[in-house]
């Protein structure tokens, strides 16, 4: 590890050190919360003007913004959160952001060294807890090590398949002093991000992309992350192949380009669903085959050859079986099969008669709805917003029926436009995931969809809002229910709604109101439009729309767990 | 099927608990888990013996190779090896002329301690198939039984 030692001779304490390290890193903000463990650094934190620091309501919050930090730019998400508790409250955002591989470094404070594993006040084995979701961890038990460990804490989480970081440091190692040196550069012997993608894999699956009858493109988060959407449009365009996106991979291809077939897998569209079952050649970029995609396993696409591009060789085989593995980075994996095709002029046989029948398909029509009184349909809301923002929006979600519907509805043309939680599910997601997106995005519309169940899981980062000032636009789709939860009640428990429906709601107008916000209700139909557009026009403030929504609404199609493709419920 | 995967790891805290907990949290079995120094000070070698179809032993070695302190992962039962394991038993003194243990003592693998109490200690270290074979000879007198685990090197 290669070091500049600017300052000769002179030493600064762990948290000057820790500070110093941040603006070395460029990071220029921090959401934390503090607390007895973390002071040194807070007292640093405050004493300089080149990180800003994020104050949440609390840390679960501060972690999901810092993930719609990462989501939503292009630089890591940072969190600072004192030990104990502040650890403990952290772990479902650490766990979301390993779900859907997101960048970012969470710092911990820690009790003395000398107080470890003896049950101190506040501690708890925080590198004991996060190991199983983390990329990796570490903890400072030196001042000496400070530096590197943060510089290679930045490193492992921004590079390969991204995730999240988590750093542990006693408070001692803050106050304890040594010499300054940022190292400007990393080498670990045991992680090496930068894959050689082999010849023969681009080759072999060149020939298969040349000479197959039915494909479809399976793109995925991996597409974002390795900022590859431009590529992989080229190259879907060049070949005019069907494209369907995984949630997380919304946005990477244009969602209102003929070629895409929309989402895939429990609640995707019928043609990608049918295209996924029918087809012959199979190409997934940047996504995992995880069970929501695939439905039952020994039927999910019984007659493809599988080209599977992922950074991650774990990913790969995992679930289905890669006839053709391409590991690597996936813009290198793009531009290395365009060079393949597209530079040599190669063509594609003709798939017409594939086309013909995906828009068979097509015709089904399979996300459709009837606004057809003055009840609000839940889909009408999420059509209108797309409507009123002309599909540039930045959309957080949180999960459940409103997630799905705003999936399905909103058609993002942009990749890292649509911000929400795909693997761990996390209700209370939305809202502080907003506000880190409106933090890296300060001039955009932000939107975050949600409903009345997940928005009370974060609800207090309304207050965080306020104090920043962040002009979000909360849409709530109210409809008095844990909507999936009530939905599977209704189709699997014979309408036992066991604990689904939410009684003794707040008022959210007041309650927006009382957090120094704008609170609308919106009850009719005729209405959703123009308060849309109503709060779109404050904006320099926060509103709380509240659509009060149809209570049985289902997200259709769907495909029930463990059953194949081509079974689905359309309605 | 049985497999065993040599894994060369940084000599960190915590190693040990990111391989155990792998195994673990993906549900992947574990028979035996040694760990000890390598050539190399600053680096841990483990050597985990497994059980498992192909998909799954693919997994396995991926699954390890991703941890961040990981160096190196290798199959080592799907080629040349040797392997090895170290047992002791513990028997009364006077089951040391046990018709069963007489037939054994001629194996050169065989070595018997005197220990304190009236007890013996037997150490036998040999392949895992005549490993098996000699506590099964033992198990109706042994006291005390304990196996090191397999260790192996590709050859």
């Amino acid at each position: 590890m290669k070091q500049n030692t600017d300052n000769n001779n002179e030493k600064f304490t762990g948290a000057e050190i820790f500070v110093k390290c941040l603006e070395a890193e460029g990071i220029e903000l921090v959401f934390g919360y503090p607390g007895g463990a973390v002071l040194h650094i807070y007292d640093e934190l405050h004493k300089q003007n080149e990180v800003s620091h994020i104050l949440v309501r609390h840390e679960q919050g501060a972690v999901h913004a810092a993930e719609g930090f990462a989501k939503s730019s292009d630089k890591p998400g940072v969190v600072l959160v004192t030990s104990g508790p502040g650890a403990t409250n952290s772990i479902t955002g650490i766990a979301d952001a390993y779900m859907d591989s997101v960048p970012i470094v969470i710092f911990t404070g820690q009790v003395r060294t000398a107080l470890i594993g003896n049950d101190a006040f506040q501690e708890v084995d925080t590198v004991g807890i996060t190991r199983p979701c983390v990329k990796h961890n570490f903890m400072i038990t030196d001042v000496k090590d400070m530096a590197s460990t943060i510089k290679k804490a930045f490193y492992v989480a921004t590079t390969g398949r991204p995730g999240p970081v988590v750093v542990d440091i006693p408070k001692d190692i803050t106050e304890d002093k040594c010499e300054f040196s940022y190292p400007d550069s990393v080498e670990m012997r045991s992680y090496n991000p930068i894959i050689e993608i082999s010849d023969d894999s681009i080759k072999q699956a060149a020939e298969k992309i040349l000479s197959c009858d039915k494909p479809v493109i399976y793109a995925g988060g991996g597409v974002i992350n390795s900022n590859a959407s431009e590529e992989l449009t080229k190259f879907a365009k060049y070949l005019n192949f069907p494209v369907t996106n995984t949630l997380m991979g919304l946005g990477c291809f244009p969602g209102d380009d003929p070629q895409f077939i929309q989402m895939l897998g429990m609640h995707g569209s019928y043609e990608a669903n049918m295209a996924m079952h029918d087809c012959d050649l199979l190409i997934a970029v940047g996504a995992r085959f995880d069970d929501r995609i695939t439905g039952r396993l020994d039927k999910f696409s019984p007659n493809a050859t599988v080209i599977h591009i992922d950074v991650d060789p774990s990913s790969i085989s995992k679930n289905i079986k890669a006839h053709i593995p391409i590991h690597g980075d996936v813009k290198a994996a793009v531009n290395k099969l365009s060079e393949e095709i597209i530079s040599k002029n190669l063509k594609p046989k003709n798939i017409d008669r594939w086309w013909g029948q995906i828009n068979e398909w097509r015709k089904k029509d399979s996300f459709k709805y009837n606004q057809d009184s003055d009840i609000i349909k839940p889909q009408f809301v999420v059509d209108s917003l797309y409507k009123v923002t002309k599909g540039d929006a930045f959309i957080t979600s949180d999960v459940g029926q409103h997630q799905m519907w705003a999936a399905q509805l909103y058609k993002f043309n942009k990749p890292k436009r649509w911000i929400n939680s795909g693997g761990l599910g996390t209700m209370g997601f939305g809202l502080p995931s907003a506000m880190g997106t409106q933090f890296a995005n300060t001039d955009s519309l932000v939107c975050c969809i949600t409903g009345e169940a997940s928005i009370q899981m974060c609800i207090q980062e309304l207050s965080t809002c306020l104090q920043y000032g962040l002009p979000i636009k909360i849409i709530n789709l109210n409809n008095r229910y844990m909507g999936m939860v009530r939905q599977w009640q209704e189709f699997f428990y014979e309408k036992r709604y066991a604990m689904s429906y939410m009684d003794a709601l707040p008022d959210f107008v007041k309650l927006a109101e009382s957090f120094g916000h704008v609170g609308i209700k919106v009850e009719k139909s005729s209405d959703v439009e123009s308060a849309l557009e109503d709060a779109i026009n404050m904006k320099n403030r926060l509103v709380f729309l509240d659509f009060i929504t149809d209570q049985n609404e289902n997200v259709f199609p769907m495909i029930a767990t463990g059953a194949a493709h081509n079974k689905m419920i359309l309605s | 099927m049985r497999h065993i995967i040599s894994v060369l790891l940084e000599n960190e805290s915590g190693a040990l608990s990111r391989v155990a907990g792998l195994f673990s949290a993906r549900s992947f079995n574990i028979e035996s888990l040694s760990v000890a120094p390598s050539e190399d000070l600053t680096a841990s070698r483990m050597t985990i013996v497994t059980s498992g179809n192909d998909a799954v032993i693919e997994q396995i070695v991926k699954q390890l190779d991703k941890l961040v302190d990981v160096i190196e992962v290798s199959e080592i039962t799907s080629s040349d090896h040797i392997e090895r394991e170290i047992v002791f038993v513990k028997i009364k003194d006077s089951d040391t002329e046990n018709e069963n243990l007489k037939s054994l003592k001629t194996n050169e693998f065989l070595k018997i301690h005197k220990a304190e109490n009236g007890h013996a200690i037997i150490e036998c270290v040999d392949s895992p198939e005549n490993v098996n074979e000699f506590i099964n000879t033992v198990k109706d007198i042994a006291i005390k039984i304990i196996r090191s685990g397999a260790v192996g090197i590709g050859s």
